[in-house]
């Protein structure tokens, strides 16, 4: 026995053992699968950011502006300066681990400085080193000593490190759920994203989308005539569907209402069932209640690419909705299924672009009730509005032809953690479905999963990281699918409905994706509507197969 | 079947001691949490892992069940050939079980001869091995896939089922044939 060689000897020359070293001594590897592209130069130009250049992440050389150091180094101190939190978060963290697990690109990666507490070190060594007195004294002493306090001098591997790492991070905070200092590590990247930009570092599955919605208002570049004609086909399909023809109002002054939507529910998939969803919702209270409610094909784009590029640059995206809302002289505005779109709405916009004094406070001309939480922004969610109809009994459900799904229902890290909105999806969800799943308690609401995809890290290049990123929320899609049969994923986010399928397809390829307002207008009986033999996929309904073909 | 027994008999240590071997392929931090952590759903990596080993030893030790093999495999190889790792790595873990083995048993096998039931034994984690390596390049093709096809599935479709894409139209247009000469003149 003993002259056998050990299997082990045999792999000697593969090494499969990762050499146990300190992660400040763990260079960057940049690789393929994870990292996203670079932007666009053209995009980059467009909106005004500095230094736009072909360049790669797999190259050697970035091709960075000479004073590179200098630039972050201001960015860093103004910043400092002008954000309280940033500054407290550098200082009190204790280095105590609780969110070191937390993260789902940690948790499916396996890679440690995916842990909150180092993504945050990678930008604190740095702070420690230029920015606190200890830094400097200890740091004139020596290198090792700098170690010892954990600082270091920003070099082009640091630079690196910083790039790849900040967009392996979703801006989803559920590490901050468990810090007991609460430091939102989000922050930390927004800020550590806005200072690569001033040297021209994006990925261009953010700067292109923020491009184009600057110029045509949607991330597609779709302009109005093509949006309109989107939804003329869907109204087409809902009339084959239903029997009954919707007609969305497009950009109309005077309108009682603005709704304002990202633009994946109108050009992708599965959100494109979504939209058809809220066409039927409005148009089922238009004939019983005389809502009055205008799509617009300028405002045409909920989502703010620009949240994860710069503070002035999602300012300046986000500010045509209440423009939109102004020339058309609505009350105030409604809002659709979407993630970060919430955030920054909840958030920010008041403070941004508010206040919105010409808007009225937001109450439901069908029910009277008054949306006392969106008093500042005057901007209600759609789940909110759905949720109240349902309450006071004013939709005509019939929930039996949502039965042949079984749903579970995926919180999106902005509408859960971000904004609160937990309650209002689910007793929709109830209310048009018979059957519903909720998945593990620490998967879901305040400590729900990310998607794998959010904080534009939704690119193609990238798989093998959303795939990482998506595991834990497959994980728990799994268990539900392996215990109730659930069949249907349904989420409030586009970025989700953009994601997931593809999560899906790899982790638990039995289950699909669905937008909570598909699901409510599968169940909305529309007034004069013909017997329904298919759901809004046309996908036939089981037992209400066409008489005509028994 | 006297090695069987013994390695039926020490199930617990030997699956345990082959998990660990296992985790020891992650960076030491992120090893330490694979490992402590059992809640399934905070930790999918460790516990699926662990999970589809017991269960791989258990087909070792019987029939070898290729359908049951693939399917506790399975859940293993398709994270594994997601994260940082080049395919020997993603896969090594298999291999990992000989030395285990090897170690377990060294003494009886060397007193009581069981030196063909030991190579049998690990001619069926060969078995396990070639498994993975189909696996392993179904869950990269379905990656690939994944890559070329996302956009086009979810907008491309949109798009289409809306009318919005001009389309190559059935027949033909009518060619010309174009003399380039500079003194041709292409008059018809
Ligand atoms: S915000 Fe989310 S993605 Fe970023 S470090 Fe925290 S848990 Fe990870
Ligand atoms: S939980 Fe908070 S204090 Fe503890 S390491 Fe993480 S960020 Fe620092």
């Amino acid at each position: 026995m003993s002259e056998l060689p050990k299997p082990d000897e045999l792999f000697s020359k593969i090494d499969h053992r990762p050499a146990p070293k300190g992660w400040m001594d763990t260079p960057v590897d940049i690789r393929r699968g994870i990292a996203c592209y670079a932007s666009n130069p053209k995009s980059v130009e467009y909106v005004g950011l500095p230094y736009p250049r072909q360049w790669s992440c797999f190259d050697e050389d970035w091709q960075l502006p000479e004073n590179w150091k200098e630039i972050i180094s201001k960015g860093f101190r103004e910043r400092l300066d002008r954000f309280r939190s940033i500054k407290v978060f550098m200082d009190i963290c204790v280095r105590c681990g609780a969110c070191a697990d937390k993260c789902h690109f940690f948790i499916g990666s396996g890679d440690p400085k995916n842990m909150p507490v180092l993504r945050a070190e990678l930008l604190r060594s740095v702070y420690r080193n230029d920015f606190t007195t200890a830094g400097k004294i200890i740091g004139s002493i020596g290198k090792t000593f700098k170690k010892i306090i954990g600082a270091r001098e920003l070099d082009l591997q640091v630079l690196k490190e910083w790039w790849y790492y900040l967009f392996q991070c979703s801006e989803c905070r559920r590490c901050s759920v468990f810090c007991p200092y609460g430091i939102d590590t989000a922050e930390i990247t927004i800020m550590g994203r806005e200072l690569l930009n001033l040297i021209g570092l994006n990925i261009d599955w953010i700067a292109t989308p923020a491009a184009n919605c600057y110029r045509t208002g949607n991330h597609l570049g779709i302009q109005p005539h093509a949006y309109k004609d989107m939804m003329d086909f869907f109204a087409d399909d809902i009339e084959e569907i239903t029997g009954v023809k919707v007609e969305p109002s497009f950009n109309k002054k005077g309108a009682d209402i603005l709704f304002i939507t990202p633009s994946g529910d109108v050009f992708a998939d599965p959100g494109t069932f979504t939209c058809m969803g809220y066409m039927m919702l409005f148009h089922y209270l238009k004939e019983k209640y005389g809502f009055d409610i205008t799509w617009s094909t300028y405002a045409s784009e909920g989502g703010n690419f620009g949240f994860f590029t710069s503070h002035e640059m999602m300012k300046r995206l986000n500010a045509k909705m209440y423009a939109e809302a102004k020339r058309l002289g609505v009350k105030w505005i409604l809002g659709g299924e979407c993630g970060h779109m919430w955030r920054v709405i909840h958030q920010y916009m008041d403070t941004m672009n508010g206040p919105a004094d010409f808007l009225e406070d937001p109450v439901s001309p069908i029910t009277g009730t008054k949306f006392e939480n969106a008093k500042s922004t005057k901007m209600v969610h759609i789940t909110e509005f759905t949720a109240d109809l349902i309450k006071h009994d004013k939709l005509d459900l019939d929930t039996s032809r949502n039965d042949h799904l079984k749903v579970t229902y995926h919180d999106s890290c902005n509408t859960a953690r971000g904004m609160g909105l937990l309650e209002e999806p689910r007793y929709v969800i109830k209310n048009v479905c018979n059957n519903f799943y909720e998945m593990p308690a620490n998967t879901i609401r305040e400590q729900t999963f990310c998607c794998g995809s959010g904080s534009g890290l939704n690119a193609g290049e990238n798989m093998e990281l959303r795939m990482q990123g998506g595991l834990p929320r497959a994980n728990a899609v799994k268990y539900v699918h392996e215990k109730h049969g659930v069949n249907m994923l349904s989420c409030i986010c586009a970025i989700d409905r953009a994601a997931l399928p593809a999560s899906m397809e790899y982790w638990v390829p039995e289950v699909d994706v669905t937008g909570v307002h598909e699901l409510v207008a599968n169940a909305l009986i529309l007034p004069g509507e013909g017997k329904r033999t298919t759901d809004l996929r046309s996908e036939p309904l089981p037992g209400m197969e066409d008489d005509d073909a028994e | 079947m006297r090695l069987n027994n013994l390695l039926a008999q020490g199930k617990t240590a030997i699956v345990k001691k082959w998990f660990v071997s296992a985790i020891d392929t992650y960076p030491s931090d992120t090893a330490k949490f694979l490992k402590r952590q059992k809640d399934p759903f905070a930790n999918p990596v460790g516990r699926t892992i662990y999970r589809g080993l017991e269960a791989l030893f258990d087909q070792l030790l019987e029939d070898m069940d290729d359908e049951a093999i693939t399917s506790f495999l399975d859940p293993i190889i398709r994270i594994r050939a997601i994260q940082n790792f080049s395919p020997s790595q993603a896969t090594s873990f298999i291999f990992f079980l000989k030395d285990v083995i090897r170690e377990h048993t060294q003494k009886e096998v060397s007193e009581a001869r069981l030196f063909n039931e030991l190579l049998l034994f690990e001619s069926k984690i060969d078995r396990l091995s070639l498994i993975a390596f189909n696996l392993y390049m179904q869950c990269r093709e379905k990656i690939y896939e994944l890559k070329a096809n996302e956009m086009k599935n979810r907008t491309f479709r949109a798009f289409e089922r809306a009318g919005l894409v001009s389309e190559i139209p059935a027949d033909t247009p009518d060619l010309v044939n174009i003399n380039i000469c500079k003194e041709a003149s292409n008059d018809t």
